[in-house]
């Protein structure tokens, strides 16, 4: 067993409420009583309270001793806690923000960021829950782990992956060079010289600045709670989006597949923002750019928060549309029964019992009805706690600050290398533990990676 | 086949047969001989036992660290090219202590006598020419083998070392026909045997370059490329009929010269003549040793290529000439020769060629090197997917090993990736597989740090004289030095230096900053400017000690915060190894896998959560999913 203390939020994150970050393992007590301070002057330190006792104070960060948040820390003594380790909860009361930050403190003083479910496997795997519950365990981790991957991929504003992508690119090439100059010492390998080393990890330095920068201004992501507007052709989807927006982007024309890549708005309903997504209708086809459009689609769907499903109450539910409902049934959904201006079809009855549960908006794009009654619905989604809006995105914001942090601290390493004038092949354990990092972040890792690269970049054999 | 009724061998019952008697093959046949099992090494030619069919050379980087952990362990391949080598040169001194690596050129024909010899003199060894024709199992046993002959020859374990003579095919322009390298006999019909016995099979190609008469070549347009005095050879154990290191002056130089415009032109020409371009050749060849027609091909705008001449031995005008690996046609062959400074007479002695083989899917191994689906089948060396002499021995000294260990029931001896560059090798072959032949480089080896070429014997030394192939004698020596090491690293970390006036000028003379507090000899010794020699006069009790112990100690304390922390990755990769997979785990019945973790750990069958975790396309959810399962396992 790895004995690595782990810490995450471990409630559901929405502005109100009490939010509260767990950490579980030996170090678990030593790090919150680093960062805590009891209200009351002459308490003791958590290191000494009893087991399962409560204490008011106030979260400070270490390095600079400012304040965090109000807090009451819950000390629990191993083996008699879920994780059979010592756990410590720190409850906030800030919210969102104040909570993100204590998490940040915690590892910042050593603990790791939790993997999903990684609570959950250690109560199994120390025992804390028995054998029956093995499955359940699987599942948690499973579902979690995927739900995360979603987000994480999903998430990424497009922008950032190219510039990591960019970055790991040049690591490899400085890489490939050193060592296929190492391995092939016969060759014709031009010669880096240091001053060229350290110009390009100067380069990557500083585009991880940037990039770091951009994550603790919570900018490399999307904001908003994730929505996609789906339904098959001609049906009124941009023409909905457009109403929402009260202005025309998007290609709206009586041919059906016309708006062929997915539009991203972002738009403002009493306060909560919403990133709407409208998509070329979900459908087989055997239209190249239509088809990946209809990937696309079903990819958004999958990392939607919420999606508005958009029926035609005159010509009733096509084909289409039940093989759209297929993909709908686990999703939060609301359905918009447009164009009731119209004489109505019999069977969109059958929706109640299709989408069982779902709230159904009557309405006619074209003559502004029902406008008002769907934007009610998403709002109240969100506000019902249906929708959280982007749950998973501070936490994968915080695994690729990590990531990212730790990249620019191996660069260091590796600068430091060079300018001490040690020998060049020291530089990879470096380099390779800064293309580590930032694999996390877009899912790729190095292995043959630098291998493949000695061979495309060099002409090398005898 | 199953072994026929009560077939009796006039041979008798072995513990080790050894098919092959190459690189990969000798290894296996001492280290078994040696462990104390009756072992018989067959060859299909006596006169080529540790021939070298490509290059006259052992060693370069990654390779020389092979050749080394070889012979820590106590094997020969260090110990016969020390006594037979025409020069030597140690490479990327340059480069930092992991990666310096000694390389030497042999005497072909000496290298075979040497280590014929030395397996004629081990006892339990026998040594037969043969052809094997037949792996003969007993159920999901391994019963024998059969020969041409017809004759079954008994046996508890088998190692299988085939090289290239499995199925080998030469190809020479249009011209292929079935062969073994070199105008050898191929081995043919073992293939169909192996693929009867379940197993699958993949066809790999190398290729070798012309050798030219010494005589007919023009030096005066080349580079020589001399040798080092190199007073420490590969091997860590003094072979006792070694004679004293060669000087460079005694040494046969090697020479450079580059192809030119007019052989490009040539091979171009000729391209669709090439059997690696007409589809003649479909085996999956080396990318880091292309051949000369590939290297114009996929890298045009290179406007010369290196080629090297190598001398092949002390009593010979052959010459190997090394860049010029080609299957073209003979005509092309000796007009593209001629268009090469330095060899425009050229006179070939033989025509280069490319030779197809068969190999097995490494995955079907377990890391002991032993096949998954039969008890008692070993292989080593390229039969495995692997190219090099090194390669070779290092697995064939493991497999020998286990064969061994098989036989006497005991557990098999495993080295992991932080114990050596075999334990990579090893890894990355069972593991991952190979679609290529596969080469061992160092930055295949993540703790290349702690994986030098100089501290080989402190890390298997321990486990060669546990496992009875390193002897006492050696053994003692070995824990002599290991001890210096350690008492003098003390010694260093102890003795402190204090900022006075002789101090201050000892370190000014050294270009090294001034002492602001008294410190320790080995902190000084961090410093990039400063080593043990320059820091003598500051340290008047310094003891006399052998070279092999200053450089450990230097290494050890200059590099200590490199070293320390891939040590802490080591740890945490131990951790891993260390939590087992018992081998009858059922993954089909495992339903939180992802379908791609699912079929690959069925496939692989890793031993511990440290492998799986290595498998390509087995995620960290799919470990946590597996842990739970074991954990679930053992409880249940």
């Amino acid at each position: 067993m790895d004995q690595e203390t782990i810490a995450a939020i471990s409630t559901a994150l929405g502005e109100s409420g009490i939010a509260i970050v767990r950490i579980s393992g030996d170090l678990a007590i030593p790090i919150a009583d680093r960062l805590f301070r009891p209200r009351s002057k002459g308490k003791e330190s958590l290191k000494t309270v009893p087991s399962f006792s409560m204490h008011l104070g106030a979260i400070f960060d270490p390095q600079t001793g400012e304040k965090i948040d109000e807090v009451i820390v819950s000390v629990m003594h191993g083996p008699r806690t879920y994780t059979r380790e010592d756990v410590v909860e720190i409850n906030c009361h800030g919210g969102v923000a104040a909570v993100h930050r204590v998490l940040e403190v915690v590892l910042a003083c050593g603990a790791r960021l939790a993997a999903p479910g990684e609570f959950t496997k250690r109560a199994f795997l120390n025992g804390r829950l028995d054998l029956s519950q093995a499955e359940a365990v699987i599942d948690i981790i499973k579902a979690r782990t995927d739900a995360s991957l979603r987000v994480a991929m999903g998430n990424l504003s497009g922008g950032i992956s190219a510039s990591v992508r960019e970055m790991r690119d040049v690591l490899l090439g400085l890489s490939a060079s050193i060592e296929a100059a190492i391995d092939f010492p016969d060759e014709e390998i031009p010669a880096l010289q240091p001053e060229e080393v350290l110009q390009r990890l100067e380069e990557v330095s500083t585009k991880l600045e940037e990039l770091i920068a951009a994550a603790e201004a919570g900018k490399i992501y999307r904001e908003g709670v994730g929505t996609v507007i789906v339904g098959k052709p001609n049906v009124g989807k941009s023409s909905l989006l457009n109403a929402l927006l009260r202005e025309s982007r998007a290609i709206v024309t009586d041919v059906p597949g016309t708006t062929r890549d997915a539009i991203e708005e972002l738009l403002n309903l009493r306060g909560i923002p919403f990133r709407v997504v409208d998509t070329a209708g979900i459908r087989e086809t055997r239209d190249e750019v239509e088809k990946l459009g209809v990937e696309r689609t079903r990819r958004f769907l999958e990392q939607a928060d919420l999606a508005i499903f958009v029926v035609d109450a005159h010509l009733g539910l096509s084909g289409e549309d039940r093989e759209i409902i297929g993909e709908l049934r686990s999703k939060r959904v609301i359905v918009a029964i447009n164009k009731t201006d119209l004489p109505e079809s019999d069977d969109l009855a059958e929706l109640v019992d299709l989408l069982p549960g779902k709230r159904l908006v009557r309405m006619s794009i074209t003559n502004g009805w029902g406008l008002a009654e769907l934007e009610d619905a998403m709002v109240e989604a969100v506000a019902k706690g249906q929708v959280t809006p982007g749950e998973g995105v501070l936490v994968s914001n915080l695994r690729h600050k990590e990531a990212l942090r730790r990249a620019q601290r191996s660069l260091q390493e590796a600068r430091n290398t060079v300018v001490q004038g040690l020998p060049e092949d020291l530089l990879p354990v470096d380099l390779k533990a800064a293309l580590d990092a930032l694999g996390e972040i877009t899912g790729e890792t190095v292995d043959d990676e630098v291998v493949d690269r000695i061979f495309s970049q060099f002409c090398i054999g005898k | 086949m199953p072994v026929r009724g009560e077939e009796s061998s006039v041979y008798g019952r072995y513990d080790v047969i050894v098919v092959g008697a190459g690189h990969a093959g000798c290894e296996a046949g001492l280290a078994a001989a040696r462990m104390g099992c009756r072992t018989l090494v067959l060859t299909i030619n006596l006169d080529n036992v540790g021939w070298m069919p490509c290059n006259p050379a052992i060693g370069g980087p990654a390779k020389s660290h092979l050749v080394r952990e070889v012979d820590a362990l106590g094997g020969e391949m260090g110990k016969n090219i020390d006594k037979t080598y025409v020069q030597i040169r140690m490479l990327n001194t340059r480069k930092g202590p992991a990666v310096h690596s000694l390389r030497a050129q042999a005497d072909r024909v000496a290298y075979h006598v040497a280590m014929k010899e030395a397996l004629e003199k081990t006892s339990n060894l026998e040594l037969k020419q043969a052809i094997v024709t037949e792996v003969v199992s007993s159920g999901d046993r391994v019963a024998g083998v059969r020969l041409k002959t017809g004759t079954f020859i008994a046996a508890s374990t088998v190692v299988l070392t085939t090289g290239t003579y499995l199925g080998g095919r030469i190809h020479i322009g249009e011209v292929n026909y079935e062969s073994g390298p070199h105008g050898q006999h191929a081995a043919s019909e073992l293939s169909e045997s192996l693929r009867a016995l379940g197993f699958t099979l993949m066809r790999f190609k190398t290729g070798t370059p012309p050798r030219v008469d010494r005589r007919s070549l023009d030096f005066g347009k080349m580079e020589i490329q001399p040798g080092h005095n190199v007073f420490t050879g590969f091997s860590f154990r003094e072979a006792p009929d070694r004679r004293d290191f060669v000087g460079v002056e005694e040494q046969i130089p090697c020479w450079l010269t580059y192809t030119s415009p007019a052989t490009h032109e040539v091979i171009a020409r000729n391209m669709f003549r090439a059997p690696v371009f007409s589809g003649a050749i479909t085996g999956v060849g080396p990318r880091y040793c292309p051949s000369i027609e590939t290297k114009v091909a996929e890298f045009p705008d290179k406007p010369r290529h290196q080629i090297f001449i190598e001398p092949e031995g002390w009593h010979t005008y052959e010459m190997y000439v090394s860049g010029l690996s080609t299957s073209l046609p003979e005509d092309v062959q000796i007009e593209l020769l001629h268009t090469i400074p330095g060899l425009e007479h050229a006179v070939v002695m033989r025509l280069g060629y490319a030779i197809e083989y068969d190999c097995l899917d490494p995955a079907q191994l377990t890391p002991s090197l032993e096949t998954k689906a039969m008890e008692g089948l070993f292989t080593a060396g390229q039969i495995n997917g692997s190219s090099g002499y090194e390669e070779a021995a290092a697995q064939g000294i493991i497999a020998g090993i286990n064969a061994a260990l098989r036989v006497e029931g005991r557990e098999p001896f495993i080295l992991d990736r932080s114990d050596a560059y075999i334990g990579v090798l090893i890894d990355d072959l069972v593991t991952k597989g190979t679609h290529e032949p596969y080469r061992m480089l160092t930055t295949r080896a993540e703790y290349r740090l702690l994986l030098r070429q100089d501290n080989a014997d402190l890390r298997l030394t321990e486990k060669g004289h546990a496992l009875g192939l390193v002897d006492d004698e050696h053994y003692r020596k070995f824990v002599e030095k290991r001890d210096a090491i350690l008492r003098e690293e003390e010694r260093l970390r102890k003795t402190v230096v204090n900022p006075g006036e002789d101090a201050q000028e000892v370190l000014a003379g050294a270009d090294s900053a001034s002492l602001q507090r008294p410190a320790s000899l080995a902190e000084l010794l961090k410093r990039p400017e400063l080593t043990y020699r320059k820091l003598a006069p500051l340290d008047p009790e310094r003891p006399h000690l052998p070279a092999a112990v200053v450089e450990e100690v230097e290494l050890q304390l200059k590099y200590e915060g490199y070293i320390s922390r891939q040590s802490e990755q080591v740890e945490r990769f131990k951790k891993m190894e260390g939590r087992k997979i018992p081998p009858e785990i059922d993954y089909k019945a495992i339903t939180g896998l992802s379908t791609e973790a699912r079929e690959k750990l069925s496939k692989i069958h890793p031993y511990s959560l440290g492998q799986a975790s290595r498998i390509s396309g087995v995620s960290p959810a799919d470990l946590s999913v597996l842990a739970v399962c074991l954990e679930q396992r053992r409880r249940g």
